[in-house]
């Protein structure tokens, strides 16, 4: 039996280079078979060889510049083709709002079921098994029955970046879409806030959600922060009512976080951000509401007004440190 | 979440089927759009009789029409069964625009708005913070991981909608009345000229084959504050675990 051939797609970051998600998943297809990478992007050829330096042993290279100058439906049209000639075994998709995009464009095109939010993958037979967290507690085994190829989407931080040195080889990926695809356009790009929280690197991460009340209120969480000397995060819950920009998400459509401490506050605990934040070392939760589920996965939970116990918290502080 | 240790199913919403907040605002949106261009707002759901609720609460906003997929076979579907029985009811609408969440607040697999602008060849334009119309032109601004991009389309075209897009009117009492008045119309998956296997359990190609439950390692103490009265107990956690 040939070896399995396990497809990356790969997201370009704005210097250049293919995007830390991305050579997660590397490490990932490199265990199941051999790690070939996509990328269609006009900058894709500067990607080659991160991609090889990671694990690709091929890398199939679009750099049309239409890629640059609309969304989704070139991209789905080109990588649906190869599909369609090369026949991988599984198509790998990071977390990542474009590659989203395409991954359920394509379960139309392709009459294929994907599976998303996946943190392992493995093969039994020709079977696929993957592992998709429900939540903090509970953990689905999917199995794919479908011949595939496969379309699997994989949690941020589910596999370790490996630079393990080599060389990929280049194969033209022709561009298979035509005007009709040319549909919606990229009008531009306002680079995120630099200025925002690191919230990735943090030992220590304050976070706020809709229990703080209003927008006003988010200055507690910062004054926390920065008195335990660490970052500001929030829910998507209030970043989507915009209180603080998208740069401060912690969650599923955000940042996945592993600081030594987590302190959340008026944070009920959706599924959307307990798959952010759960592998936190240490994790406190204030809120209100007592069988809100943050508690669940609390080290020290306190039911309470986050509006008193906040600003008193970090007043304490300031004594004490 | 909830997940049926039998049929290991997701049992969605549990305590009643309300319609999902996420849901609102897309709902809203569309009322505003009617507000200012002129039209109708028509809802569509798909999901067991009890789905009839989500429907009501939109009608009471102001939708005009409501449509309800409610068949037994269509149980258990994956996002393309879902997207398959959907677009079988959309696509005879002719609607100018189709206006979805960005993924349900329980599931949360985001794949259904994607492959159902795929099934009805529409553009897709997602994750939408902002969207307005001028004539045929739909644009939109949506938070990408790289920042802040804004995309442009021509109608039709479908949009996924964030909570920042608008905020949800409440119905007002003759909302209420109104929609007691409307005829939500049913749909079977005969009327949708679907065949049974393409959706629900049966179309399915993923089977959820295991759910385990982990314990959680630590046991978590939860302390109830009294004015103020917890903060004591948080410093003495936060330097047990050496942080202060």
């Amino acid at each position: 039996m040939a070896e399995r051939r396990v497809w990356v797609w790969v997201e370009v970051d704005a210097d250049g280079q293919p995007h830390k998600l991305s050579l997660e998943l590397l490490t990932l297809a490199r265990q199941l078979g051999t790690a070939e990478a996509v990328v269609l992007h006009p900058q894709a050829a500067g990607t080659v060889e991160a991609l090889g330096q990671h694990g690709a042993a091929v890398v199939h290279v679009g750099d049309d510049a239409r890629y640059g100058e609309y969304v989704v439906d070139p991209q789905v049209a080109t990588l649906a083709a190869l599909l369609a000639a090369e026949q991988p075994s599984l198509v790998l998709f990071p977390s990542m709002f474009a590659a989203r995009d395409i991954q359920a464009r394509l379960v139309g095109r392709l009459g294929l079921s994907a599976v998303s939010n996946a943190t392992g993958v493995r093969y039994e037979g020709e079977q696929i098994i993957v592992t998709t967290p429900y939540g903090a507690e509970t953990i689905g085994t999917v199995t794919l029955d479908n011949a595939g190829p496969h379309l699997v989407q994989i949690r941020p931080k589910a596999f370790p970046v490996e630079a393990v040195g080599g060389t990929a080889e280049v194969r033209e990926a022709p561009a298979a879409f035509d005007e009709t695809a040319l549909r919606v356009r990229l009008l531009g790009t306002e680079e995120a806030v630099s200025e925002g929280p690191n919230l990735e690197d943090a030992d220590i991460i304050v976070s706020g959600g809709r229990g703080l009340g209003s927008a006003d209120n988010y200055v507690l969480i910062e004054e926390l922060a920065a008195q335990l000397g660490g970052a500001p995060g929030a829910t998507r819950a209030i970043v989507d009512a915009g209180w603080v920009p998208y740069s401060y998400q912690v969650g599923q459509t955000g940042k996945v976080v592993k600081p030594n401490l987590y302190i959340a506050c008026g944070i009920s605990g959706a599924i959307q951000h307990l798959v952010g934040m759960g592998g936190s070392a240490h994790i406190i939760a204030i809120n209100t509401d007592e069988d809100a589920p943050i508690f669940d996965v609390a080290d020290l939970g306190v039911v309470g007004d986050v509006l008193t116990i906040v600003p008193a918290l970090t007043a304490r502080l300031r004594e004490e440190m | 979440m909830v997940v049926d240790p039998g049929t290991k199913r997701l049992v969605r919403n549990p305590a009643e089927s309300v319609l999902d907040t996420a849901d609102e605002y897309g709902v809203e949106l569309a009322l505003q759009l009617v507000e200012q261009h002129g039209g109708e707002v028509t809802v569509v759901t798909m999901g067991p009789a009890a789905a009839d609720d989500a429907l009501r609460r939109a009608l009471a906003m102001g939708a005009n029409h409501a449509i309800h997929l409610l068949d037994d076979a269509l149980a258990g579907s994956d996002a393309l069964g879902t997207a398959r029985a959907l677009a079988a009811a959309i696509a005879p609408l002719g609607a100018d625009l189709i206006i979805c969440a960005t993924e349900s607040t329980d599931a949360y697999s985001g794949m259904v708005p994607g492959a159902l602008a795929e099934l009805l060849e529409l553009p897709q334009l997602t994750f939408a913070r902002e969207a307005s119309v001028e004539g045929t032109t739909l644009t939109v601004k949506r938070a990408v991981d790289t920042g802040i991009q804004t995309i442009q389309a021509t109608l039709p075209a479908l949009l996924s909608v964030t909570a920042s897009i608008a905020e949800p009117r409440y119905p007002t009492f003759r909302g209420l009345m109104q929609a007691k008045r409307v005829a939500v119309q049913t749909k079977s998956l005969a009327d949708l000229g679907l065949d049974p296997s393409q959706v629900g359990a049966a179309g399915a190609q993923e089977r959820v084959t295991e759910i385990t439950t982990q314990t959680v390692e630590k046991q978590g103490v939860k302390i109830h504050d009294e004015g103020g009265d917890s903060v004591e107990q948080i410093i003495a956690y936060l330097k047990r675990i050496e942080v202060i």
